[in-house]
């Protein structure tokens, strides 16, 4: 038999290696013959590429959006598919890092020829996906990647979500009108475009309707302690603080500000949409909190309350949060622009979801503006005894 | 020198440039992961200088490559529509120009680094170093000129294939070359033993700078490469976990060999892409293999006896 001296064993293991090199680098170069332009004719399905953050820091996200898209594709194909075709969904997982969204798209379109690309919750890795979308012609839509730069890249990018100068602005008429707040505490996180953002619009939104930003702190993601920018915005006074972030770090900060015996109404926008938030800040100190999100699971319109059970039998009983809603939305309204199309062709699909005009949506009827993103309506949620309550809807 | 060597660096480089002459008929995916092989060589071949030849501890390499990735971006995107008319509207004589730029500031940036922390070793240079890689990061979270925390967009595609293969070629080539002069072979005496480095007449602070300084313009220039080969740039891609990523290709290759650096650097790229398809799995595998690597060949991926023999 085989006597593996070390020697040939390492040298078996190299060849090992540098096949499986070959192999990866190989495979490539015989599909790519085709080229570019696989405008969906000859293929027998309908092939749609989702790029998402399945793991690392925005894992919540990603996954609830993901599994809103699926459901989406797995109703358009129960529903007989599309132009006589069945969808088939590729999702690729990018570890919600910077660098490998672009990798993915680039294989979605090259290799599996993607009639249309999905994707992504953070608008940081939608940003890096979409400059390759607009080059090949294939149309992307972003089901919540709030930033306003993410559709400003190209014609072929589009978002079913709001932007977030319209939520920083509907939450500065928030604090104004519903909150009665004349000056509010900004404290937000330095590292996240989002939160930055959020933060900026509102400023403008709340001090141009007569509002004082009367302290300004800041955080970076993974942040534990807040008591010092919360001392700081304690002995400002505020009538309200506006906390632009996401649930982990808005959790802590809204748990702590009840420990420093802040009772003040604390505010944010939709990165605090997940079930977390209460675990992380507990049901009795988000007490007087609110954000605004793109959906709320109760309201009583039947599209969401149909949505809702449909989502529950698929994924063991669990409520969709608005990204599930986004994501589901997402897919909805590329079939829809595909179906008015007729085709599947990158230019048309693209004519036709710039004209998408009052969809009915899970979050909500909407239109695609000239600048590609939707317009539509937000609600604004708060927390009672532990649970999220569906407090108004504020149109556009 | 033996010329040999230098045959080696021009075959590599005419090779490069002819296969990036069909680079339109490739696979844009296959491309996209072939460039990023070459930006992971030229990382993992200049933190092999610091890291595996000087017996320095740098964790901050991901910082280095911020520097030069942000000031070409810059470069090539604010001001290249001036730039251009002035180079005669040559894309190739820019981005080189820019890539040089970036990996200069990123050479200063290691020695105002490397000179006042130098004096400390193992685990607390690399204590220092992770820190500047994290300042490093935040400063670009924190300046809005380069987008902040949103990131920089619309930087042009200039990277292919002939520069990022290109530039793996000389960064290998200069660190071979560079240790095997007779000045070279202070950075190994210094690793081996810093005192009897020092008895000998070597100034070790002066090597360790040198790798340092060194080490870090060519993780600025790949940095460049990055930066145009992806065309976005967020401050969040050069955080701790990319220092990480270099490290270990070192740790993996063998630290302080040539040829095993750059196939771990190959390796350590390519698995990526296979494992992507596995989701949830994917970090488990990949640690997992990485621990069972690190458990049975702990001297590096690619060493054997016959090596061994030739450069000790």
């Amino acid at each position: 038999m085989m006597k593996l001296s070390p020697d040939t064993s390492r040298r078996g293991f190299l060849t090992l290696v540098a096949a499986a090199a070959l192999l990866a680098g190989c495979k490539p170069s015989g599909g790519s013959g085709s080229g570019g332009d696989a405008a969906g004719g000859g293929a027998s399905t309908i092939v749609v590429g989702e790029f998402a953050s399945l793991t690392g820091t925005e894992a919540t996200f990603g996954k609830s959006s993901h599994e809103g898209t699926l459901l989406a594709i797995e109703e358009l194909n129960k529903a007989g598919g599309l132009l006589g075709k069945q969808f088939s969904l590729i999702t690729e997982d990018n570890r919600s890092t910077a660098g490998e969204s672009v990798t993915i798209v680039k294989k979605f379109i090259s290799r599996d020829h993607v009639v249309a690309v999905l994707g992504e919750v953070a608008s940081g890795r939608s940003m890096e996906a979409a400059p390759v979308c607009q080059q090949a012609g294939i149309p992307m839509v972003s089901p919540s990647s709030t930033n306003p730069k993410v559709t400003e890249i190209g014609d072929y990018i589009f978002r079913v979500c709001f932007i977030d100068p319209f939520q920083g602005k509907l939450l500065a008429d928030f604090a104004t009108k519903t909150l009665k707040a004349k000056k509010v505490a900004l404290l937000s996180d330095v590292s996240s475009a989002y939160s930055d953002g959020l933060g900026r619009f509102f400023r403008e939104g709340f001090t141009a309707g007569g509002g004082e930003i009367i302290s300004e702190q800041k955080y970076t993601s993974k942040d534990k302690d807040f008591k010092a920018q919360l001392t700081a915005i304690k002995a400002a006074s505020p009538d309200a603080i506006f906390v632009p972030g996401y649930y982990t770090e808005a959790g802590l900060i809204v748990a702590q500000a009840r420990q420093l015996g802040i009772t003040l109404p604390i505010f944010g926008g939709d990165g605090w949409e997940a079930p977390e938030l209460i675990q992380i800040a507990g049901g009795e100190a988000l007490a007087n909190t609110y954000y605004s999100t793109h959906y709320s699971p109760e309201s009583s319109d039947a599209r969401v309350q149909t949505f809702v059970k449909a989502f529950q039998a698929r994924f063991n009983g669990e409520t969709p949060d608005a990204m599930a809603a986004l994501g589901y939305d997402s897919a909805m309204v590329l079939a829809d622009a595909m179906k008015r199309a007729g085709t599947t062709d990158g230019a048309k699909v693209r004519d036709a979801l710039a004209a998408t005009k009052d969809y009915p949506c899970v979050t909500g009827k909407t239109t695609l503006d000239a600048a590609r993103n939707a317009s539509k309506a937000a609600v604004i949620i708060t927390v009672k005894d532990g649970k999220f309550k569906y407090l108004e809807t504020i149109q556009p | 020198m033996p010329p040999k060597s230098q045959l080696w660096l021009l075959a590599t480089l005419v090779v490069a440039g002819i296969v990036s002459a069909f680079s339109g008929r490739i696979d844009p995916y296959f491309l996209d992961v072939a460039m990023g092989v070459g930006i992971a060589v030229t990382l993992a071949a200049s933190l092999n200088l610091i890291n595996g030849f000087t017996g320095q501890f740098s964790l901050g390499h991901a910082g280095f490559m911020a520097v030069g990735a942000y000031s070409s971006a810059v470069i090539t995107t604010n001001f290249g529509p001036k730039l251009l008319p002035l180079v005669g509207g040559q894309v190739w004589i820019l981005f080189p120009i820019a890539l040089v730029v970036g990996g200069l500031l990123a050479a200063l940036a290691g020695l105002a680094v490397g000179a006042p922390s130098l004096r400390l070793k193992g685990d607390y240079l690399a204590i220092v170093t992770l820190g500047f890689g994290e300042i490093i990061k935040v400063i670009f979270q924190n300046v809005d000129a380069v987008g902040g925390a949103r990131g920089l967009v619309g930087i042009p595609n200039y990277t292919n294939l002939f520069w990022t293969f290109g530039v793996a070629a000389v960064t290998v080539y200069v660190v071979w070359a560079l240790l095997n002069s007779t000045y070279g072979r202070g950075f190994l005496a210094v690793a081996d033993d810093e005192v009897a480095a020092e008895a000998m007449g070597l100034n070790p602070t002066r090597y360790k700078i040198t790798a340092f300084v060194v080490g870090s313009f060519f993780a600025g220039v790949a940095g460049g490469l990055y930066a145009h080969l992806k065309g976005y740039l967020n401050p969040g891609g050069f955080d701790f976990n990319k220092s990480i990523e270099i490290v270990v290709m070192v740790i993996l290759g063998g630290m302080g060999r040539h040829v095993g650096v750059i196939l771990a650097a190959i390796l350590l790229t390519v698995v990526q892409e296979p494992l992507r398809q596995l989701g949830d799995w994917r970090m488990i595998l990949y640690s997992l293999l990485l621990i069972v690597l690190m458990i049975t060949r702990p001297q590096g991926l690619f060493v054997w006896p016959l090596w061994k023999k030739k450069n000790a």
